[in-house]
């Protein structure tokens, strides 16, 4: 076990994008136990640098593995198709107008209902690209394929980040 | 995996040397210190039983001070000089504080953090904070009659950067060895969930005299994380009193205009929202400008004048369910914290919006210094290994300011700490040959609508054409919440680094000269202060470095284990003379010299830890 260990080999998980989330959590709760620096409190500075290092990687690995988007990404890069979102921004038609059609849907939305109901759909339709996204990785094997996806996705994660600061200014009633 | 297990039998030189930790709840109003006592977490009281401080220091003449007690007695007749409340200033400049002209105290406004004009001369937040740190050091010194080894404080868990930085040299300021800061709602949480043994998803709303916090905590098997957290760093039972005040004030038709009228109208509001806790009526009395007033106040006009505060509380809690991406009713219980949550009124409207009873079993005034008290307890090493690991997360976003005055995240809020994160930067500029980094905290867009950190600069980049250097800015943040930032060129290898201490934050060195004036060791020599702190350091490593050895030696080589030994060996011999420098570089050579055995020790465990785990599920 080394600092620079990929993520999956550093929780001891199948490199692939399905994956558990409890048994994630179990594990990373395992680690920092293991390694956090509160662990080694009553040691020297050394004991502790070593164990800050260790809690960083642990959180860094974690944050990425638990997010499926980061995950579907961070795939993709291993896999030798690197998502260049900076550079490469070109989207299918559909796609797009689908984009435009929700933003306006956004500017209309007037109530917490109405942008919680957008904010469904939206998850909805999220959700059903990153089960292509996993297919693409787990079974066809079309890293490429998948990058395009996530690059999409990348889009869909936006706006919703916009819903949310929507729904922060309505603040609406929590949901049971 | 421990590299020291101090308390285990045959390996502590001495049995009876005990650590002795405490936690310490810095409060607004009151201020309290707990420590674990034969396996129970208790608070301490003074000689006079009491185990509330009051949050209040007055400065006599002659650099003589009343703490407590005696300066909440004396401050009718002398507001000016008895600063309470004094944590609504930590790391604040006087723009920062609203509602100033309300409160009796002549602010002084200066670069940075503001300070106050008192009798005996200005007096910043931090030195105001140290004096209530240092007696409530020593009532734990006189209680257990030995040294501190150390003491977690805790703090909102709303506060920035600067107020954390602030707390701690306020500690530091007052002797304190600190373990580490914790945020207030997780301390609850610790001493609510390991008294009633609790697991699962809980939210904790602390609404103290001053602050707002609403955490939501998982907890599994002595495991304490953070999931969400928001809340308010300026709102608290204060600001219901000044409403309270303003509105009697009116009634009367009274003018508060001096600082003893200001504080007297304060008093009774607060004597008058207390009273209304238990009664659905109380009177609002005092006397105003030499004249006895009286006004009566209902429960209902209370409430009137406290539900938009309270509202306030509210929004922030359904914005942490939002954060949390949970429904209201997963959370299997609402603590209430701070002594704010006696009202009737934020017990009512809390239950409504969780749609549960709120939890109110425990004592809203001392949960936070025991949950303290038991995690000082554990990293004093007191603790058995493995019970209990708060895994908390930042509050605020932490970001760099980019061009036109917008923010670059860099860090998002509700991230887990210890985190470390890198962005990569670049040149606008042909020839550019440095750039200015802006670091703020907040969750806006812009700039101005943040707190500013820290701005350092990297020079020396070589001259590129725009847009071709590489500038890697790494944010780090420590398991105290506190911020570090270094900035590299990658192609040149050109760096800057910067520990986030605000331009008002006292540096070391002044938190040195202050100890030395005399601060708060007036009668002790800092001399041999520091050689007997350089040789229980150099004692603590070179135990932990023979149980390291004890317990891994077979991870070494003979020859790596004999120059091991040969340092701890030489530490022993340095530790034994009286040069405090010279023991402190022995220190630094042993850490040096056993960091590869460390590292090597940390891999076997979480070797160790996945090998278990992976056994567990077959």
């Amino acid at each position: 076990m080394r600092l620079a260990d990929d993520d999956f080999t550093l929780f001891g998980l199948p490199e692939r994008h399905a994956l558990d989330r409890a048994g994630l959590d179990a594990r990373w709760r395992q680690l920092q136990a293991e390694v956090h620096p509160d662990r080694f409190a009553g040691e020297g500075a050394a004991a502790q640098r070593i164990a800050m290092q260790w809690a960083v990687r642990v959180n860094e690995a974690y944050q990425r593995l638990k997010d499926p988007l980061k995950r579907a990404a961070y795939l993709c890069e291993r896999r030798g198709a690197p998502l260049r979102a900076e550079s490469n921004t070109a989207m299918p038609a559909a796609f797009l107008v689908q984009q435009m059609q929700w933003r306006e849907a956004l500017d209309e939305a007037d109530s917490a209902a109405a942008v919680e109901g957008l904010d469904a759909e939206v998850a909805a339709a999220e959700c059903a690209m990153l089960a292509d996204v996993a297919h693409r990785l787990d079974e066809a094997g079309d890293a490429p394929g998948a990058a395009a996806e996530v690059r999409a996705l990348m889009f869909v994660n936006r706006f919703r980040q916009d819903i949310a600061r929507r729904l922060d200014a309505l603040d609406p009633a929590p949901p049971r | 995996m421990a590299l020291l297990q101090i308390s285990e039998p045959g390996q502590a030189p001495d049995p009876h040397q005990r650590r002795v930790a405490v936690g310490i709840d810095l409060g607004t109003t009151h201020s309290l210190v707990a420590a674990v006592r034969h396996g129970v977490a208790e608070c301490l009281p003074d000689d006079q039983a009491r185990v509330l401080l009051p949050s209040a220091v007055r400065y006599l003449d002659g650099g003589r001070r009343q703490i407590g007690h005696d300066a909440l007695d004396a401050m009718a007749g002398d507001a000016e000089n008895t600063i309470v409340s004094v944590k609504r200033f930590m790391g604040r400049r006087l723009a920062d504080i609203g509602g100033r002209e309300k409160l009796p105290y002549r602010f002084v406004d200066q670069p940075g953090m503001v300070a106050l004009a008192t009798r005996d001369g200005d007096k910043t937040p931090v030195e105001v904070s140290a004096e209530i740190l240092a007696r409530l050091r020593q009532r734990a010194e006189d209680t257990f009659d030995t040294e501190l080894f150390g003491a977690v404080i805790t703090v909102p868990a709303y506060f920035d950067d600067a107020q954390r930085q602030a707390t701690k040299d306020a500690a530091q300021l007052a002797g304190l060895n600190v373990l580490r800061l914790i945020s207030e709602p997780t301390a609850a949480a610790v001493a609510y969930g390991l008294d009633n043994a609790s697991e699962g998803l809980y939210a904790v709303y602390d609404l103290g005299g001053g602050t707002f916090d609403i955490s939501l905590l998982r907890l599994t098997r002595g495991v304490f994380e953070v999931v969400a957290t928001g809340g308010d760093a300026a709102l608290g039972g204060d600001d219901i009193d000044h409403a309270l005040a303003d509105w009697a004030l009116a009634a009367c038709g009274a003018a508060a205009t001096d600082a003893q009228d200001k504080r007297a109208a304060l008093v009774a509001a607060r004597a008058a929202k207390e009273a209304l806790s238990q009664a659905t009526a109380a009177d609002w009395s005092t006397s105003i400008g030499g004249r006895e007033r009286h006004v009566a106040v209902s429960r209902e006009q209370l409430d009137a004048l406290a539900r938009p505060l309270v509202e306030r509380t509210l929004a922030a809690a359904r914005k942490v369910l939002r954060d949390g991406r949970v429904t209201r009713d997963e959370v299997q219980g609402v603590v209430m914290v701070g002594g704010s949550t006696r009202m009737p009124l934020v017990r009512t409207l809390v239950s409504e919006l969780f749609g549960r009873e709120v939890l109110t079993n425990v004592d809203p005034d001392q949960v936070v210094a025991l949950g303290a008290a038991i995690q000082a307890n554990a990293l004093a090493g007191n603790a058995r290994d493995g019970e209990l690991l708060l895994l908390d997360v930042i509050a605020l976003s932490l970001g760099l300011e980019t061009m036109g005055g917008l923010v670059e995240r860099v860090i998002e809020r509700n991230t887990t700490i210890p985190v470390a994160k890198a962005q990569e930067f670049t040149t606008f500029k042909d020839g550019q040959t440095a750039m200015a980094i802006h670091v703020v905290q907040g969750e806006r867009d812009l700039v101005s609508a943040c707190r500013s950190l820290a701005r350092f600069e990297l020079r020396g980049i070589p001259p590129m054409v725009a847009g071709a250097a590489r500038i890697r800015v790494t944010f780090q943040v420590d398991a105290d919440g506190l911020l570090s930032v270094s900035a590299r060129e990658q192609t040149s290898g050109v760096e800057a680094a910067v520990t986030v201490k605000p331009s008002y934050g006292l540096a070391d060195e002044q938190i040195a000269q202050m100890l030395k004036e005399g601060f708060t060791h007036a009668d002790e020599d800092m001399a041999a202060r520091s050689l007997r702190e350089a040789r229980v350091e150099a004692e603590r490593m070179a135990l932990a470095t023979r149980a390291a050895l004890a317990a891994d030696g077979a991870l070494l080589t003979a020859e790596e284990r004999a120059a091991i030994e040969a340092l701890v060996i030489e530490t022993g011999r340095i530790a034994a003379g009286a040069d405090a420098h010279a023991i402190e570089a022995a220190v630094a050579a042993l850490a040096e010299g056993t960091e590869a055995f460390a590292a090597a020790r940390m891999n076997q465990g979480i070797r160790q830890a996945l090998a278990g785990r992976r056994v567990e599920e077959i």
